[in-house]
């Protein structure tokens, strides 16, 4: 088939009266490493949970890998193959790194539906492989996350992407909380998964990383894409006009 | 010298250090207030609270007493087991007692004896037919009873949103006015001798001990005990990670159930009758033992041997002031003061283990 990863058609999210997400026609190629950017608000965020199972969209179609998909649930959308950073990371702060890293798909040494016996042991092992692959510093695998740091508990969030195989990665500012080093770990984790041709959504609102790292830039701006750029034809002061709305996209003429 | 270890990413951290388990700090009050009874006991009365001190019996501890201590939280500690996982999973049930109270009537129905003393039995419920039934039976439809009401607790809770307080106090007030309707008010006794023997001598406390092991290993060791921490902690988190919450809700509400049905028939079985007054309270003192024992009302913290610990605190106290020869007034008064105690601690501790 063709070398679409994701497609949207005309996605549409109403949060009773808020037109969150409106008509996003979106499109993602295999090994295509894809930049949103959009003021606060702007519908960036509705945009990823609404790929990713986490609510259902008002209308719209999902294309994913070929196939149209409804993810009723999260879990859906991972058995598919979309790995997600998001925004308020989904950690449980009562639980240790392994349990947060494992959490929803833990491993198992016996099978008994809901009272599997989980092999702790082998998730500690895969934990430790995943901190060490995202080059991750963090003193005690065995302590809840509650009082680790906001850029380790975001670095357990993104070790948890790493962890499983996927056929597309969703980040949603996972650097917002970064400092300088571990925002260069992030990025370097990045490009490791450009080398390895997989495909990635990055949602930032860093002018200077999304150049670094992304091929093309989406602009959304009051829950519309008012831009489609590809870095080459762009420059940074080019899309701060398409956020703030001073320009829009020939293509989306009419849209806003 | 502290021994440091080297964590990931080449952090050290030392693990002495590592926060001690809050097990041991409910182990700590327990010991504190044993010991402040046995003084107190010496001082002012001349006699242990724990010791042997009669002449005619060989024993170092006064195992009279120790016996009383257990055997009288472990009926409500049974239930205790069931509060613990679902103040883990982020909710609250305040049904147990009245679920007692029903249970114990509508199972003893079924676990009466046809001749007492010669003649047919006074307190008879149904015909012949329920008479004399094997001891399986009652127990089955009693456990069936805790699981209906559970899954109604849990359906509600998981389906329509209402908050747990709210869904098991209604169940709690339902049950005890079912309870009361079921015989009009009248006690049902004369149970077979096979059904007297769940609660004779010491079978709650042995009850109780295999169920707070099992639960113990079901909390820690399985994806059950997981996703209870998992949700009580961030249940926003667990369904965005794909943990089926409403589903797990459910079963939490259902075990619950079970085990205060389990408690009726061992209470019921024990006193050899049902009233429908039985089980008062008895949530109350179950939140209070896992509250005592470090249980989070905030969700996602505590343990089975916490609870175990404040079940046994719970113990050590209305044994202490029996012991003392205190009122009954004094001892309500007093779990009055240490249910809120413990939770202030809670609150307290959370606000400095919050991160900035
Ligand atoms: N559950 C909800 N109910 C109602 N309105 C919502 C809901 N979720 C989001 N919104 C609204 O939808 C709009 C888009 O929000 P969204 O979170 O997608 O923004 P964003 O582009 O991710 O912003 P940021 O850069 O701040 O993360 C906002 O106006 C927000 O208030
Ligand atoms: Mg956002």
């Amino acid at each position: 088939m063709s070398n679409v990863i994701l497609e949207t058609r005309g996605l549409t999210k109403h949060y009773s009266g808020v037109h969150a997400l409106s008509d996003a026609n979106f499109i993602l190629h295999k090994g295509e490493h894809v930049a949103i950017m959009g003021d606060n608000g702007a519908g960036k965020s509705t945009f990823v949970r609404q790929l990713t199972g986490v609510e259902q969209p008002t209308r719209g179609q999902i294309v994913f890998d070929g196939i149209e998909h409804t993810f009723a649930s999260p879990i859906e959308a991972r058995e598919a193959g979309i790995e997600t950073v998001f925004q308020n990371l989904a950690l449980a702060d009562d639980l240790d790194v392994p349990s947060n890293l494992f959490l929803g798909r833990e491993k198992f040494r016996i099978r008994l539906g809901p009272f599997s016996i989980l092999d702790k042991k082998a998730m500690r092992e895969a934990t430790t492989q995943a901190l060490i692959k995202t080059g991750v510093k963090i003193p005690n695998l065995m302590n809840t996350i509650r009082n680790m740091s906001g850029g380790q508990r975001q670095c357990v969030a993104i070790a948890r992407t790493a962890a499983f195989k996927s056929k597309l990665v969703i980040m949603d500012e996972p650097t917002a909380a970064l400092g300088v080093q571990e925002t260069a770990q992030v990025e370097n984790i990045i490009r490791t998964l450009k080398e390895a041709g997989e495909p990635l959504i990055l949602i930032s609102h860093n002018m200077r990383q999304v150049f670094d790292l992304a091929d093309r830039i989406v602009v959304f701006r009051r829950g519309r894409i008012v831009a489609n750029l590809r870095k080459e034809e762009t420059d940074g002061q080019d899309v701060v006009s398409y956020i703030t709305g001073a320009k829009t996209g020939a293509e989306f003429e009419g849209a806003t | 010298m502290a021994q440091t270890s080297h964590g990931i990413g080449g952090l050290s951290y030392d693990p002495a250090k590592n926060s001690r388990p809050p097990e041991l700090n409910v182990l700590l009050a327990l010991v504190l207030i044993t010991t402040a009874f046995e003084l107190i006991g010496r001082l002012f009365m001349g006699d242990s609270f724990l010791f042997n001190t009669r002449e005619n019996v060989d024993a170092l501890f006064n195992w009279q007493r120790l016996n009383i201590i257990i055997l009288q939280v472990s009926i409500v500690g049974i239930i205790a087991l069931g509060v613990t996982q679902v103040i883990i999973s982020g909710g609250i049930d305040l049904s147990s007692g009245s679920i007692v109270g029903a249970t114990a009537m509508i199972t003893m129905s079924f676990a009466q004896t046809a001749i007492v003393n010669g003649n047919p039995n006074p307190k008879a419920i149904f015909g012949d037919w329920a008479m004399d039934l094997p001891v399986l039976v009652p127990v089955a439809v009693g456990l069936c009873c805790g699981l209906i009401a559970g899954l109604v607790n849990g359906a509600l809770i998981a389906y329509t949103r209402i908050p747990p307080f709210i869904a098991t106090l209604g169940m709690m007030v339902f049950a005890r006015g079912l309870s009361r309707w079921w015989s009009n008010g009248n006690p049902v006794s004369f149970p077979t001798e096979g059904y007297a023997v769940i609660g004779q001598g010491m079978m709650p406390v042995v009850i109780f001990v295999s169920l707070a092991v099992l639960f113990h290993l079901v909390l820690n060791h399985t994806k059950y005990g997981k996703h209870c921490y998992a949700i009580g902690s961030n249940e926003q988190a667990s369904r965005m990670s794909g943990i089926k919450v409403n589903n797990h809700k459910v079963l939490v509400y259902t075990i619950a159930g079970i085990l205060a049905a389990l408690a009726a028939v061992v209470v019921s079985s024990k006193n050899l009758t049902a009233q429908s007054g039985m089980g008062m309270m008895y949530e109350l003192d179950a939140i209070a033992m896992a509250v005592i024992g470090g249980v989070s009302l905030q969700g996602g913290r505590g343990s089975i041997l916490g609870t175990v610990l404040g079940a046994l605190i719970f113990g050590v106290i209305i044994s202490g002031f029996t012991f003392l020869k205190l009122d009954a007034y004094y001892q309500e008064m007093v779990k009055g003061v240490i249910i809120v105690g413990a939770v202030v601690l809670d609150q307290w501790r959370q606000k400095n283990r919050g991160r900035g």
